[in-house]
């Protein structure tokens, strides 16, 4: 692949031929990455005068693929999206198809996910600042804040059996039920993170070396952020205030009382730091949803006919027995109108969005996903260019970009 | 989600507009001429600044569907939230759309990907490459005549069968 651009009549002095420039290749596969991406960078010394990414090694068809299998298979192939938080991936893609077919989850389903997705935000949250620390040299902190993760894991394990790929949703509803069992661990995981969230942001916010390695690097301002799509905490570390929780609320949001965490300076830093507040606000929902987790049912009613019925009501009522016969023949299933629409949650990353198109079959027309990495990632040549090359790693870092989502 | 005044104000600066309403959201058909030309007066003058994305549906096998390629464009505007969904239809051969990276900068990445998966070429982009599949790609495998597996770029590669590999 050619890694040059097209001339353009911009300004820009680097356009111009200049012989003694280096040329830099990082990646495919380079420890500081993080994910498979490859970064093809010209220097003047150790400056980066221009940065050309490459993405693509992990392209593998997810919309194409979207468009053969079912609303709920395809969840499965959202988990491998954004692979740090696959549960929030879950409530992205049901949360688009149920807006699709026009459903809304019972209040229990909807207090669920919106633990689970807060509970992915601070996984996601804790790894992508980890591996800022731990590129910028500060290690102990990578592992201090890798610990609570595993933590995180053991929760989705309680809820649905799976540590990593949860695939916890269905349309309509969720695979299990919420325990009491995964309740105390949830109660006894918020307890733990406050200890570890001090002694973290201890041994960083005011550590010499880490602010003099972000402070000032990468900077984004407002008017570019929203110029260039930015989203998440991203947008919100250079003063965009927009947080779809509380712009547009979908699930349970409006019932939850929390703070949307704004920074100013647009540096790696503020975005550290955004990223942190985040994680106590995700905290504080989750500790008013656990305490007002409504009771009823977890899934939608049988007269829906999108999620199958308890096998106690397939066995003992002719409706669960219809209902159940309705979805699993392979020329019924879903009623999906001929209708497209978009829907976006806030992922930890940025705004995910999924664009449907229904035909009326099982399976979308079109299943387009609207990957905040791809666009941050896009930010970043603007964002490295006249920084030394140390700093690639804080910014790339930074952005938290995951490949899988960056390419699907 | 999309403000009556937007509307209206869109309508008069603007003639043989199509608007929808499905789910809440609003939709408008715009003719391709003048696909630039509504796009500016949402960001310039209706404060349409934030970009959410642009994608393409192949509306090859869809029922009653007239065109081939539907352009989506969804834009938000961060200061009231309000969203729409702007659409234009464009046909075989060759199709192309003007480019809007010269409004939003966050367009460069989003149609370089429509070009390399739809094949719809952005007329004035700046750096219209293939973004996520390589360069030396025949194809363009999001369209609906691509099969799913078989055809395509397969055949530059020898077939083993087990016994050869």
């Amino acid at each position: 692949m050619p890694l040059t651009r097209e001339p353009h009549s911009g300004d820009l002095a680097h356009d111009e031929p200049q012989p003694y420039l280096w040329t830099m290749n990082i990646g495919p596969q380079h420890p500081a990455t993080h994910t498979t991406l490859r970064l093809v960078m010209k220097l003047d010394g150790e400056r980066v005068i221009d940065a050309m990414p490459d993405i693509g090694y992990l392209h593998s068809g997810f919309e194409k693929l979207g468009e053969t299998l079912d609303y709920n298979q395809y969840v499965t192939v959202t988990d491998r999206m954004n692979y740090v938080s696959p549960v929030a991936n879950n409530v992205a893609w049901h949360h688009a198809v149920e807006k699709l077919m026009g459903i809304e989850v019972p209040p229990r389903c909807q207090y669920i996910r919106v633990i689970v997705a807060e509970l992915a935000r601070i996984c996601d949250h804790l790894v992508c600042n980890g591996a800022v620390g731990l590129d910028t040299g500060a290690f102990t902190f990578f592992m201090y804040v890798f610990n609570p993760r595993e933590f995180v894991l053991d929760i989705f394990e309680a809820m649905c059996g799976a540590r990593f790929t949860n695939s916890y949703t269905r349309v309509g509803g969720l695979t299990h039920d919420i325990t009491p069992e995964a309740i105390e661990l949830i109660r006894a995981f918020l307890k733990k993170m406050t200890t570890v969230l001090r002694d973290s942001e201890n041994l960083l916010n005011r550590n010499r070396i880490f602010i003099d390695r972000t402070k000032g690097v990468g900077v984004l301002t407002r008017e570019e952020a929203i110029n260039r799509s930015a989203s998440g905490p991203i947008a919100r570390a250079s003063g965009v205030e927009r947080d779809l929780r509380i712009d547009e609320p979908y699930l349970a949001y409006k019932d939850f009382d929390f703070n949307v965490c704004v920074a100013t300076a647009g540096d790696s830093y503020a975005r550290y730091l955004v990223r942190m507040a985040e994680i106590r606000e995700s905290m504080k929902i989750i500790e008013q949803a656990v305490d007002n987790l409504p009771p009823g049912p977890v899934n939608i009613g049988i007269d829906e006919r999108a999620r199958l019925p308890e096998s106690q009501a397939v066995y003992s009522t002719i409706e669960g027995l219809i209902s159940h016969f309705e979805l699993v023949m392979s020329n019924r299933g879903l009623t999906v109108p001929c209708g497209e629409s978009y829907a976006a949650t806030e992922a930890p990353n940025g705004e995910l969005g999924f664009y449907l198109v229904g035909d009326g079959t099982s399976a979308a027309y079109r299943a387009r996903c609207r990957p905040p990495s791809f666009l941050h990632f896009s930010l970043f040549p603007h964002l490295i260019r006249g920084h030394m090359l140390s700093d690639v790693v804080a910014v790339l870092g930074s952005l938290n970009i995951i490949a899988a989502e960056l390419d699907r | 989600m999309t403000e009556p005044s937007t509307i209206e104000a869109l309508k008069a600066a603007h003639s043989d507009l199509t608007f929808s309403e499905f789910r809440g959201q609003t939709r408008v058909v715009v003719p391709l001429a003048s696909i630039h030309d509504v796009l500016t007066t949402l960001k310039e003058q209706l404060g349409f600044d934030y970009l959410v994305d642009v994608t393409c549906v192949d509306y090859l096998e869809y029922r009653d569907a007239a065109d081939r390629f539907g352009m989506v464009y969804l834009l938000a505007r961060v200061e009231t939230n309000e969203r729409i969904t702007v659409r234009t239809f464009v046909n075989d051969p060759e199709p192309t759309v003007p480019s809007v990276v010269d409004l939003w900068e966050g367009a460069n990445w989003l149609e370089r990907e429509v070009w390399d998966l739809f094949g719809i070429r952005f007329d004035g982009h700046p750096d219209l490459r293939r973004i996520v599949l390589p360069d030396a790609f025949q194809a363009h495998p999001l369209r609906k005549d691509y099969p799913l597996q078989g055809r395509g770029e397969r055949h530059n590669f020898p077939v083993l069968t087990r016994a050869e590999g």
